[in-house]
């Protein structure tokens, strides 16, 4: 056989796929959509890890403040750097106070110069941020003149909201964590920085589920007209075309099909690529140059896609012959057989079984397994379907004649029903276990907050040192602020350096200190020790000891010299019972009135100061910001959340939410096709039966009835494979298992309005060609 | 414009057209119980039409249609649908078995659409596929049987409910001569045996001939053939 | 076939001489069998004589082709007649009905009721024969079967006839 005739029937092959009026454009263009969006997905998929790796060096290129204290010596070449993290709503900033200390300062990744006292460079996010309405508090807080913006190469996504500013007198501050002196930017002991095993998981099955509806539905579309198809071929062998041309024949149709669709998936993916440039997820955004697929990839997805079109083509046309005067199936198709069926959802149970209890602290997930497991589940579904569908249409009895109709149309092609649910089926499936996933890692990071939202909603670390009462003032004067508790922190040892023994030292009025313990009774110049902390031992026994000399502040070996502040263990201590405090921890140590404490110690302390605020006052929590940085610009504040990650998955909910639902909607389509195709077939029949005085009613419930049993079997299905997946991927990070039935029965209502809408649009031609003109021969 | 004495079914200046195609124009019909009217004519002469309209299908653009002394026109779908239910029978040229039900099934079919329990109408369809000698297929799917198997069944359907008229439509149009003979004669004897109205539109003249009286139609017009010259 | 009422039926267009009157049958009927000039003059005289016809002149030079024959009244009741009884139904009448058709079309009667009026006969007459095959044994059966499919084959011609008349009416009387 020639190339050129290859070539010929392949040609020949394109030409019936866009032949054949409108129904056969309609076919071509759903094909071309089903594959593009398949290949725009997986071009996506290909881009991620390069788009995790781009991040990922921009993220270290920047790193300045490890938190390891080095003993780095003032030079013209150190620079100080101070963390000036700041929240405007519910937004992280992130914030840098640069102080160059000579003329061979780093500059920082994207900045050109250093922004002077008083000016700051800010990402491009922040500065429309800055420049938008309802801005004025943040823009209070970050009242320096804006002289430029950040440049690319210092962002690790197109939303990231940051500014440098011109940093004086940072360098009493320096600790290593909220400030340090450093020589370059980057990581100078980069490690493989490790991505959240969880937030992996997510991303891998998010992918998963995404993709495997789509390819079922590829599978399917390739699929569209088959019966139409065969017809064509059985005409073309009559005029003397050959079975292997054929077959070549019906594969150039698919080719032609899934060509398209790789035109289309590029632009949905250059689309997409644009589109996820201007959205964050997650607190995370990305440069659409980040998302360049890797050329071998994106390469084996367009010649991988096409040929998996046309194998699909040539294994439906197994079993298929195409004679001159019509199809003849070969083998009367065996009864499906259910042990290698249930083999594919067990064995991707058992992939997944290993790894159960593993969370986020025992390590990694290996990726291969995760992905083979969920594979292997999700196509157990495409494959239990058929079985199910067959077993339980056999045994449906009787019932209407609509219900008849249905029933035995289903028992006579339940492996076409099944096929054309498996899509949704899969989809469902898939998303009730990833909103089952993200409700559980949701509700997790509630409960990890164990602050007491009802006492207050806001805490405020001051900078070491800082005058507290000035502050206090400040805070209670701001708008919103209800009441103000300031407890001031230390810690003594009974050594100036490295000691053994140790206790803490808190600093508050009785207000503030009743918070922390339970106090006998209080007055300003009273000390209490904790007398039944349960992790301090050291505190009774100190306490016992008046006149020993503690020394407030100790310095470590290694560290930075401490202040070393000499304070003696007085007499008159009066024993206190701990109690849980603000962020739910048992305070133990010493508790000092203000008017007990030596005014030496107070550069010793850390104030942190408790806010209860009215939430019924707008922006309240910026106006406790703004006052905490005017009071001390680098105190740091911060909100607490009851739900501390409530709205957090939220958008990525919405989000895969909308997408199950786009996906479905697709395979609708494509049932809504296959409906009206098969409908059209049986024409003839349809008028017969209203001749003889069939119910439009009857007829019309019959093809509910057709495509609600399948799909409902679907959704069964669907929803026992997404609940047990679910509820694996749970068990893997180690979070209580909890059904969200909310999402399940979103998406089976999703599910079942698809059969609804797709019966719904197939009733006008229906009863179009209920018409009796179907009657008419000639 | 009343219908002749005694008929059971006739229709006067029937006008039907299909877009810029006329069907029938002014076409005449009357049958009376017991009676098998073969209608002939050319294709497209608008025989089928005819057979639509009487049998309150196809509603005609203009003329009357009374059966039984009642005006088809002034009737409702719901109403048409439910006489052709329970007084008409159908039998037609193919396409008319639904493939997923078997024999049995499809038979009672139109006693299940009258809302005949399950268990009685198959028990009455099995009477009448006996009746036509086809009994024997009950179990079996029309894609299972032969052409003339097929067609004696959906005889029986079309008979199943004990119809006034029973209106064929080209019935042994995709049969051999001896199969199509075969099915006439079970359907003429069993027509008459109910004492049934019979509407055959046939172009076979030996088909015709087991009619007792002859319409020709053509170009919309009909004739009867008994009132020639 | 009737050469008599052939004949009378040709005159109703107007009067001719014997001569005239050959050529025209052979023109439109004799194709494959010209008339002899005597069977003319023998059926004009038979019709002469039972007052259907009548010499309208003679023309000089003497001789029976120099007659002028011209139809009666009773000349043109008797065509009607035949015309419109049909031809009992039996083998080979296609000459016939033939003439008969013709003959309608060059005297402007109508011809598709001859070929309906001819349809009916034929129906009818296999409506007996279906009625006997029924009740006959195997014989029978056979029997009335080789009349049926001769009758069936006469009844489509007659239906093919009468779908192309319009034509036919072309050809005949141009």
């Amino acid at each position: 056989m020639s190339r050129g005739q290859w070539a010929k029937d392949l040609a020949m092959g394109v030409r019936f796929a866009f032949a054949g009026g409108r129904e056969g454009w309609v076919r071509a263009l759903l094909t071309a959509v089903g594959v593009g969006l398949g290949v725009a997905l997986l071009l996506l998929t290909t881009a991620v890890p390069n788009m995790q790796s781009v991040r990922h060096e921009r993220e270290s290129a920047r790193a300045d403040i490890d938190y390891s204290y080095t003993d780095l010596k003032k030079s013209d070449r150190t620079l100080i750097v101070a963390d000036v993290d700041t929240d405007f709503r519910n937004e992280d900033i992130r914030g840098r106070a640069l102080e160059p200390e000579g003329a061979r300062a780093p500059l920082p990744p994207g900045l050109e110069k250093f922004p002077a006292v008083g000016e700051m460079v800010v990402s491009p996010a922040l500065k429309r941020l800055l420049e938008s309405d309802g801005a004025k508090l943040l823009r209070e807080r970050l009242p320096e003149r804006i002289v430029g913006t950040i440049g690319e190469s210092g962002l690790i996504g197109s939303h990231e909201l940051a500014f440098f500013r011109g940093g004086d007198g940072l360098a009493p501050y320096i600790d290593g964590a909220r400030v340090a002196r450093i020589e370059r930017f980057g990581d100078t002991s980069p490690t493989e920085t490790q991505t959240d095993p969880v937030l992996l998981l997510l991303v891998i099955v998010v992918f998963v589920v995404l993709l495997m509806p789509v390819a079922v539905f590829i599978a399917a579309a390739v699929r569209f007209g088959g019966e139409r198809r065969d017809r064509r071929l059985a005409a073309l062998r009559l005029v003397g075309s050959d079975s292997r041309m054929t077959r070549r024949i019906a594969a150039g149709e698919a080719l032609a099909g899934s060509v398209l669709g790789l035109v289309f998936g590029t632009g949905f993916f250059l689309i997409g690529r644009q589109i996820a440039g201007s959205v964050e997820v997650f607190d995370v955004s990305v440069f659409p140059s980040y998302l360049n697929p890797s050329p071998a990839l994106a390469l084996l997805v367009g010649l991988a896609v096409p040929a998996a079109a046309v194998l699909v083509t040539l294994f439906a046309m197994r079993g298929v012959v195409i004679e001159p005067l019509g199809v003849v199936r070969t083998a009367k198709p065996s009864r499906r057989r259910l042990w290698w069926r249930l083999l594919l959802p067990l064995g991707g149970l058992a992939m997944l079984w290993p790894m159960i209890g593993q969370g986020r602290d025992n390590g990694t997930f290996n990726e291969y397994l995760v992905i083979g497991g969920v594979l292997l589940l999700l196509i157990g579904v495409t494959t239990l379907l058929p079985w199910i569908v067959e077993a339980v249409v056999a045994r449906l009895g009787s019932g209407g004649v609509a219900w008849q109709l249905a029933v035995r149309r289903l028992q006579l092609s339940s492996g076409t029903a099944a096929r054309m649910v498996n899509g949704v089926a899969v989809a469902v499936a898939g998303a009730i276990a990833l909103q089952m996933l993200f409700a559980g890692v949701e509700s997790d990071y509630t409960k990890q907050s164990r602050y007491d939202t009802q006492r207050a909603q806001m805490q405020v670390s001051m900078s070491r040192g800082s005058q507290l009462d000035p502050a206090v003032e400040k805070f209670q004067d701001t708008k919103g602020v209800q009441q103000v508790y300031a407890l001031a922190e230390g810690y003594l040892g009974e050594r100036r350096k490295d000691p053994d023994m140790g206790a803490e030292m808190t600093v508050g009025d009785c207000a503030s200190l009743r918070q922390a313990a339970k106090l006998p009774s209080c007055r300003d110049g009273d000390i209490f020790y904790v007398s039944n902390s349960e992790y301090d031992e050291d505190t009774p026994k100190l306490a016992k000891q008046p006149g020993r000399t503690l020394y407030l502040d100790p310095s470590y070996e290694g560290g930075p010299p401490r202040q070393e502040i000499a304070w003696t263990v007085p007499k008159g201590l009066k024993p206190a019972r701990t109690q849980e405090d603000f962020m739910g921890m048992q305070r133990g140590g010493f508790l000092v009135t203000p008017k007990a404490l030596p005014a030496a110690a107070t550069p010793a302390l850390q104030g942190q100061v408790f806010l209860k605020l009215d939430r019924s006052v707008p922006d309240a929590y910026d106006r406790v910001r703004n006052t905490a940085t005017a009071a001390d610009p680098l105190s740091y504040p911060m909100t607490w959340y009851s739900t501390q990650t409530a709205d957090r998955y939220a958008t990525i909910r919405t989000g895969l939410f909308v997408g199950a639902v786009c996906v479905m909607a697709l395979i609708g389509a494509s049932l809504l096709v296959s409906q009206l195709e098969q409908l059209r077939d049986r024409k003839k029949l349809l008028s017969s039966l209203v001749a003889f005085g069939t119910r439009r009613r009857t007829l019309s419930l019959s093809v509910l009835w057709q495509t609600a049993i399948p799909i409902a079997l679907g959704l069964l299905l669907s929803s026992v494979v997404g609940l047990t997946l679910g509820a694996v991927l749970l068990r893997m990070t180690a979070t209580p298992v909890m059904v969200d039935w909310t999402s399940m029965l979103s998406m089976t209502a999703v599910g079942a309005g698809i059969v609804l809408a797709v019966t719904l649009l197939s009733l006008p031609p229906l009863l179009r060609l209920m018409r009796p003109d179907g009657l008419r021969t000639e | 414009m009343t219908p002749p004495p005694g008929s059971l079914l006739a229709a006067q200046e029937l006008r039907k057209a299909y877009g810029p195609t006329v069907a029938l124009d002014g076409a005449e019909f009357s049958i009376h119980p017991g009676e098998v009217v073969a209608v002939m004519g050319p294709s497209g002469s608008g025989k089928s039409t005819l057979l639509h309209c009487l049998a309150g299908i196809v509603p005609p653009d203009s003329g009357s249609i009374t059966y039984n002394g009642r005006e088809l026109a002034t009737m409702s779908d719901a109403q048409r649908s439910a006489l052709r239910r329970s007084e008409f029978g159908f039998v037609f040229q193919f396409g008319q078995l639904v493939p997923e039900l078997t024999c049995v099934e499809n038979v009672a079919l139109p006693l299940r659409l009258n809302g005949t329990s399950r268990k009685e109408a198959e028990k009455a369809a099995l009477t009448w596929m006996e009746r036509l000698e086809v009994d024997d297929l009950r179990k079996k799917r029309p894609g299972e049987v032969s052409g003339g198997q097929g067609q004696r069944v959906a005889v029986a359907r079309a008979l199943v409910t004990n119809p006034r008229v029973l209106f064929a439509d080209e019935p042994t149009g995709a049969l051999d001569s001896l199969n199509g003979e075969r099915v006439m004669e079970l359907l003429t004897d069993a027509a008459r045996s109910t004492n049934a109205a019979v509407v055959l539109v046939t172009h076979e003249a030996r088909v015709a001939a087991y009619s007792d009286r002859e319409i020709v139609v053509r170009d919309g017009k009909s004739r009867d053939m008994e009132r020639v010259v | 076939m009737s050469i008599g009422h052939t004949l009378l039926g040709l005159l109703e267009s107007g009067p001719r001489h014997g001569y005239d009157l050959k050529r025209a049958f052979d023109e439109k009927f004799g194709h494959d069998r010209p008339l002899h000039y005597g069977q003319v003059y023998s059926t004009m005289s038979r019709l002469l004589k039972n007052g259907l016809v009548e010499v309208d002149g003679i023309e000089p030079g003497g001789g029976p082709e120099r007659k002028r024959y011209a139809i009666t009244d009773a000349g043109i009741t008797d065509v009607q007649q035949w015309l419109a009884t049909p031809e009992k139904p039996e083998p080979y009448l296609q000459s016939t009905l033939y003439t008969k058709v013709v003959l309608a079309l060059l005297t402007r009667r109508n011809a598709a009721d001859i070929l309906d009026n001819q349809r009916a006969e034929h129906l009818r007459m296999m409506r007996i024969l279906t009625d006997r095959k029924r009740k006959g044994d195997l014989a029978d059966q056979l029997i009335c079967d080789h009349a049926l499919f001769h009758l069936e084959a006469d009844l489509r011609w007659l239906e093919l006839t009468a779908a192309r008349l319009d034509k036919l009416a072309e050809v005949v009387t141009k």
